[in-house]
């Protein structure tokens, strides 16, 4: 049976976190937005999410920061996530977790808009 | 919502949206006793005597962009319908307290789900606020909390790193495995 996590071996991952802010310093080069209103969570924005931090953590990158907004008014289009990168936000719709982890992989890390599930633009 | 977690993760949302810099999660389940109650706690705006006693009508909602509020009137249905029910208390400027308690053996009742997720989701998009989740099961206990693990990793930001996220999350689903007696998956 494997051994259960101590909360102590946190304390080793603190120079890892550490190195990583110290790399990207200041400000994110790209936000991470989830809608987290009630109907965001029930469509599956929970999910959208946990695949965002694996896929970011698979790829080590960390030039990311994750926040959350409420709610857009867009319920027919949640789970709604939104990347803010080189000045311009882009609203993706429907976002699964297979999704989820293709918009990391193409737009929060290489740049690439994922046009197909775009809803919209600011 | 088709997992209590869910429904968790509702109502700690509502807590944030409050304002609150505090915010106390605590799940307790006996079997022997068949309960399951999940009280949040948290020191947010809070509401005034007149708004607590129309929360449940789905038609109030302190949202600017919808008309319809949908989450505590639909838990509701559910408890109520399981053996239980769910109280509010609130004081304007102090905060707000929400218990929901069902019969732990109800069939209708909602399985707990990936709780392990939701408590990720709140610390992942929240990290600057204190949150503390204690989760007992039959007389086993397992306590997190924000501040403490904030000590350990430095500071909020460090919170942010994904590292530290992903280590966090299989932390907290090791340990609901363990307080549900290793077998089950935390989706009791």
């Amino acid at each position: 049976m494997e051994k259960i996590k101590s909360i102590e071996e946190l304390r080793k991952l603190r120079e890892h976190a550490r190195e990583s802010l110290k790399v990207r310093s200041g400000e994110a080069k790209v936000k991470i937005m989830v809608s987290m209103g009630t109907v965001g969570i029930a469509a599956g924005a929970r999910d959208a999410l946990m695949a965002i931090i694996s896929e970011l953590e698979k790829r080590q990158f960390h030039d990311a920061q994750i926040v959350e907004r409420g709610s857009l008014g867009l319920d027919k289009e949640e789970p709604v996530v939104a990347v803010e990168r080189d000045n311009k936000t882009v609203f993706y719709g429907k976002v699964t977790p297979e999704m989820a982890r293709e918009i990391v992989a193409q737009h929060v890390i290489n740049g690439q808009i994922v046009s197909e599930w775009v809803i919209a633009k600011e | 919502m088709k997992e209590l977690s869910l429904n968790i993760l509702d109502i700690v949302e509502n807590s944030i949206k409050s304002g609150a810099k505090n915010i106390n999660l605590e799940i307790e389940e006996e079997n022997k006793k068949d309960f399951l109650i999940i009280t949040v706690k948290d020191d947010g705006k809070g509401m005034d005597d007149e708004f607590v006693k129309i929360i449940f009508d789905p038609f109030t909602t302190t949202s600017t962009n919808k008309k319809v509020g949908l989450g505590l009137p639909l838990l509701r249905e559910e408890a109520e319908s399981c053996g239980g029910g769910i109280e509010i208390q609130s004081k304007k400027g102090k905060g707000t307290i929400v218990v929901v308690k069902f019969k732990h053996s109800h069939i209708d009742r909602p399985p707990m789900g990936d709780l392990a997720s939701t408590i990720l989701t709140i610390i992942a998009t929240n990290p600057e606020i204190n949150f503390s989740y204690v989760h007992k099961v039959n007389g086993k206990v397992f306590k997190l909390s924000t501040k403490e693990i904030r000590e350990i990793v430095g500071d909020a930001a460090a919170l942010r790193d994904v590292t530290i996220l992903k280590w966090l999350g299989d932390y907290v689903r090791e340990n609901i495995k363990t307080l549900y007696g290793g077998e089950r998956s935390g989706k009791n």
